[in-house]
C-alpha cells in the first residue's frame, strides 16, 4: 500500500511539465505512415498553436484519422516526429500515457461504456491516478461530485445521470464522450466528427462548447460538415493524400484553387 | 460500509445465507446425531460438500476474470492444481516414517525411484507457513509471469484462451514425469495428518470444511469489494470496450495483470483446501477438460454474478456427483449438452432466468 502510495507520487512528479514557451503546443513533422504499401500519412508538417481552435478537413482517405492515431498513440509511424509541447515525445509513448500527460481523445464513432451509468462513465474519466492501488481504494470527494455533476449539466445530461449509457441515443453518446473529454481536462482535446448524427440544435451547441473550450485547451476538430467548419474555424487546415495541402481561413481556403479542385469544387 | 457492500444485493444475501446454514448445520448434524438418526449427514457427504466449496472458490475466480474482465480462461486448473500439489508436498512430508518405505525424509515414491536425497524445491515444504507461502507463490508467480507477456502483447479474445489451454497442458505433461519430482502420475497421496490433526478423523475433517467455508466466504467479500470500488467499474469497463479504457488514461495490461494474478492465487487456495479433503492430488487435475467444465459452471450458473458462479458448480457438481454413479455413460453428454443448451437458452444462466422470472411476477 505504502509502496504503491510512494510509486504513484513519484511517477507524478516525473511527469514532464508541458513546456510552451514558443506557444505551440503540438508539433507533428515529417510524419509518413503506410499501410501495406498504401501511404496514408505522407510527409505531414502540422502545428497547433496554444490555445487554438483548428479545424482538419479533407476528403476520405486524405488521413485524418491516421493523424489522429498517431498523436494517440495508437499507430507508430515509420518516420517523422511528434512533440507535445517542447518536451513531451509523444512517439515513445503509450496510449495511456498519452492521456494522462494531458492529450484527450473523442472518437468518430461514439464510444462509452454501456453498462455504466452516464455519471460512471464521467467518474472513470475523471483526472487523477489511474494506477491500479489507487483506483481500488479510490473514493469520490464531494468537490469530484460536484464537478461530474457540473459537467451533465454542460453536456445536457444531467437527467440521464443514472441512465446506462448503451441505453442513450446516438446524440446523446457524442455528448457524454465530449463530457468524458472534459473530465479528463486535457490540454489538448482531438475531435473526431463530434456533429455526426446531431440534430441541427445539438450541432449549434456543440459549436457553442467546443468555441468556450478553445482559450485554455487546444482543440483540434476533425469535421466533414462544411456548415458546422465555418461557423466554428478560425484556422483551417485541408488534407489530401497524407499531406498538408492548404492552410489559412475559410476563405482562403475556399478560394485556393489547389483546394477546389480535390474537395470543395464538386 | 462491511454489511452495505456483502448485502446489498440479494443474490450476495443469500449466498451468505447459504454459507451460513451450511456452516451451522453439516458439523451438528454429523457430530452431533448417531449414525442411525435418519437427520446424520454421513461423513462423506461433509467431504462432498466441502470439494464443492472448493470448486465454488474456483468458480468465483473464473467468473471475476471471465464474467467481469472478458478474460476467457481455458486453463485456470493450472493453477488450483499448483496449489494443490504445494498442500500436497506439505501433506507428503507430514508422513515421516509412517510410509511403506519408512524414510523419515523421503516420500515413499521417491524411495521408489531410488533417489537419495530430496529436491531443492522439497526443502522447507514440511513447514506449514513456508507451504502455504507456497499454495499463493506458485500460482501467482505463475500467473504474473504468463500474464506480464500475454498482456503487454495484447494478446486477447480466443487467443488468449488457446495459449490458456496450452500452458494447463505443458504442466500436465510436465507433472507425469517422474523426473519432475512431483510423483509422476501417481501424485501425491496417502497423506497422514495436517498440522497434526489426523486426516482421517471426522473432527478434522469437519475442522477443513469450517476453514473452507470461512475462506470461501472471506474471498467471495474480497472479490465483492474489488467489484464495487472504482477499478472494479474499470475493470468492466476494459471487458466493454478496452482500448476506450486506454484512451482516457488507464493502463489496461496492469489491471489485466492485477486481476488474472488475483484470480490465480484464489484457485491455488481452492486446490489447496482440495487436497486434504480429497485425500490425493494428480496430473490429472492439470487437465484442460477440468478447466473447460470450470467455465461451464460459470455459464450455468450466471456469469458476471459470483454468486452465479457459486451455485453453478455446485449445481453442475451435483450433477455430475449422481450422474458419474447412476448413468455413468451419460455424464459427459449431459455436460455438453448443458453448455450448448445454457448458451443459446439461458445466455444469463440460472441466476439470469431465476431474476426475469422474479421480474415478471412483480410487474404482473
Amino acid at each position: 500500500m505504502i509502496g504503491a502510495r510512494l510509486l504513484g507520487q513519484r511517477r507524478r512528479s516525473a511527469a514532464p511539465k508541458l513546456d510552451l514557451s514558443h506557444n505551440i503546443i503540438l508539433y507533428l513533422e515529417g510524419i509518413s505512415v503506410s499501410f501495406d504499401g498504401f501511404k496514408a500519412l505522407n510527409d505531414l508538417n502540422l502545428y497547433i498553436e496554444a490555445g487554438e481552435l483548428r479545424c482538419i478537413i479533407g476528403p476520405n482517405g486524405a488521413g485524418k484519422t491516421t493523424m489522429m492515431d498517431v498523436i494517440t498513440g495508437k499507430t507508430r509511424p515509420d518516420t517523422g516526429s511528434a512533440w507535445f509541447g517542447q518536451t513531451v515525445d509523444l512517439l515513445s509513448m503509450s496510449e495511456p500515457e498519452i492521456a494522462i500527460a494531458g492529450i484527450g481523445r473523442k472518437f468518430q464513432k461514439p464510444t462509452v461504456f454501456p453498462n455504466h451509468t452516464a455519471f460512471e462513465n464521467l467518474e472513470l474519466a475523471m483526472a487523477g491516478d489511474k494506477s491500479v492501488w489507487k483506483v481500488l481504494f479510490a473514493k469520490l470527494n464531494s468537490a469530484q461530485i460536484d464537478k461530474i455533476d457540473s459537467v451533465l449539466k454542460t453536456i445536457g445530461l444531467t437527467e440521464k445521470r443514472d441512465t446506462l449509457a448503451g441505453g442513450l441515443s446516438h446524440g446523446q453518446k457524442q455528448w457524454l464522450e465530449i463530457g468524458m473529454l472534459l473530465m479528463q481536462s486535457p490540454e489538448l482535446l482531438l475531435v473526431d466528427e463530434p456533429v455526426a448524427g446531431m440534430t441541427p440544435q445539438e450541432t449549434e451547441r456543440t459549436a457553442e462548447l467546443l468555441v468556450s473550450l478553445s482559450g485554455e485547451h487546444s482543440v483540434v476538430v476533425v469535421e466533414h460538415d462544411m456548415e458546422f467548419v465555418r461557423s466554428i474555424a478560425r484556422t483551417v487546415t485541408v488534407l489530401h493524400q497524407g499531406s498538408v495541402l492548404a492552410e489559412g481561413t475559410m476563405d482562403q481556403v475556399q478560394n485556393d484553387p489547389k483546394v477546389i479542385e480535390v474537395y470543395l469544387g464538386d | 460500509m462491511i454489511r452495505r457492500l456483502l448485502l446489498s444485493d440479494r443474490g450476495s444475501q443469500l449466498f451468505f445465507g447459504a454459507l451460513l446454514l451450511l456452516a451451522i448445520f453439516v458439523p451438528l448434524l454429523n457430530l452431533g446425531t448417531a449414525e442411525t438418526s435418519a437427520l446424520h449427514v454421513p461423513g462423506y457427504t461433509v467431504t462432498l460438500i466441502g470439494k464443492y466449496m472448493t470448486y465454488a472458490l474456483m468458480a468465483i475466480a473464473v467468473d471475476l476474470i471471465w464474467g467481469y474482465c472478458g478474460i476467457l480462461s481455458l486453463g485456470h486448473t493450472a493453477f488450483f492444481a499448483l496449489g494443490g500439489y504445494a498442500m500436497g508436498m506439505y501433506l507428503m512430508r507430514q508422513i515421516g516414517t509412517r510410509g511403506v518405505y519408512a524414510d523419515p525424509i523421503l516420500p515413499d515414491f521417491m524411495v521408489f525411484l531410488n533417489w537419495k536425497e530430496l529436491p531443492w524445491f522439497w526443502h522447507g515444504m514440511d513447514h506449514f507457513g513456508v507451504a502455504m507461502l507456497m499454495v499463493v507463490l506458485a500460482p501467482g508467480l505463475l500467473a504474473y509471469l504468463f500474464g506480464w507477456f500475454a498482456f503487454r502483447s495484447r494478446v486477447t479474445g480466443v487467443y488468449l484462451s488457446i495459449i490458456t489451454q496450452a500452458l494447463t497442458y505443458a504442466l500436465l505433461l510436465a507433472f507425469f514425469r517422474n523426473e519432475m519430482g512431483f510423483g509422476g502420475n501417481n501424485g501425491l497421496t496417502d497423506f497422514k495428518e495436517l498440522l497434526g490433526f489426523d486426516l482421517q478423523s471426522q473432527k478434522t475433517r469437519i475442522g477443513l470444511f469450517l476453514v473452507t467455508a470461512l475462506i470461501l466466504a472471506i474471498s467471495y467479500a474480497l472479490c465483492r469489494f474489488i467489484i464495487a470500488s472504482r477499478l472494479g467499474r474499470v475493470i468492466e469497463a476494459v471487458r466493454d470496450a478496452e482500448s476506450r479504457t486506454r484512451f482516457i488514461g488507464y493502463k489496461v495490461e496492469n489491471v489485466k495483470l492485477w486481476l488474472w494474478t488475483f484470480s490465480a492465487i484464489l484457485s491455488g487456495i481452492a486446490g489447496a483446501l482440495y487436497v486434504p479433503q480429497v485425500g490425493i492430488i494428480n496430473p490429472g487435475e492439470f487437465a484442460p477438460i477440468n478447466s473447460i467444465e470450470v467455465v461451464v459452471w460459470v455459464a450455468v450458473g450466471g456469469r458476471g454474478t459470483l454468486y452465479g458462479a457459486a451455485l453453478g458448480a455446485f449445481i453442475v457438481n451435483y450433477a455430475k456427483t449422481y450422474f458419474t454413479a447412476a448413468l455413468p455413460e451419460v455424464w459427459l453428454y449431459a455436460l455438453g449438452a448443458l453448455f450448448v443448451g445454457v448458451t443459446l437458452f439461458l445466455p444469463q444462466g440460472i441466476v439470469g432466468l431465476l431474476s426475469k422470472l422474479g421480474s415478471k411476477r412483480k410487474a404482473s
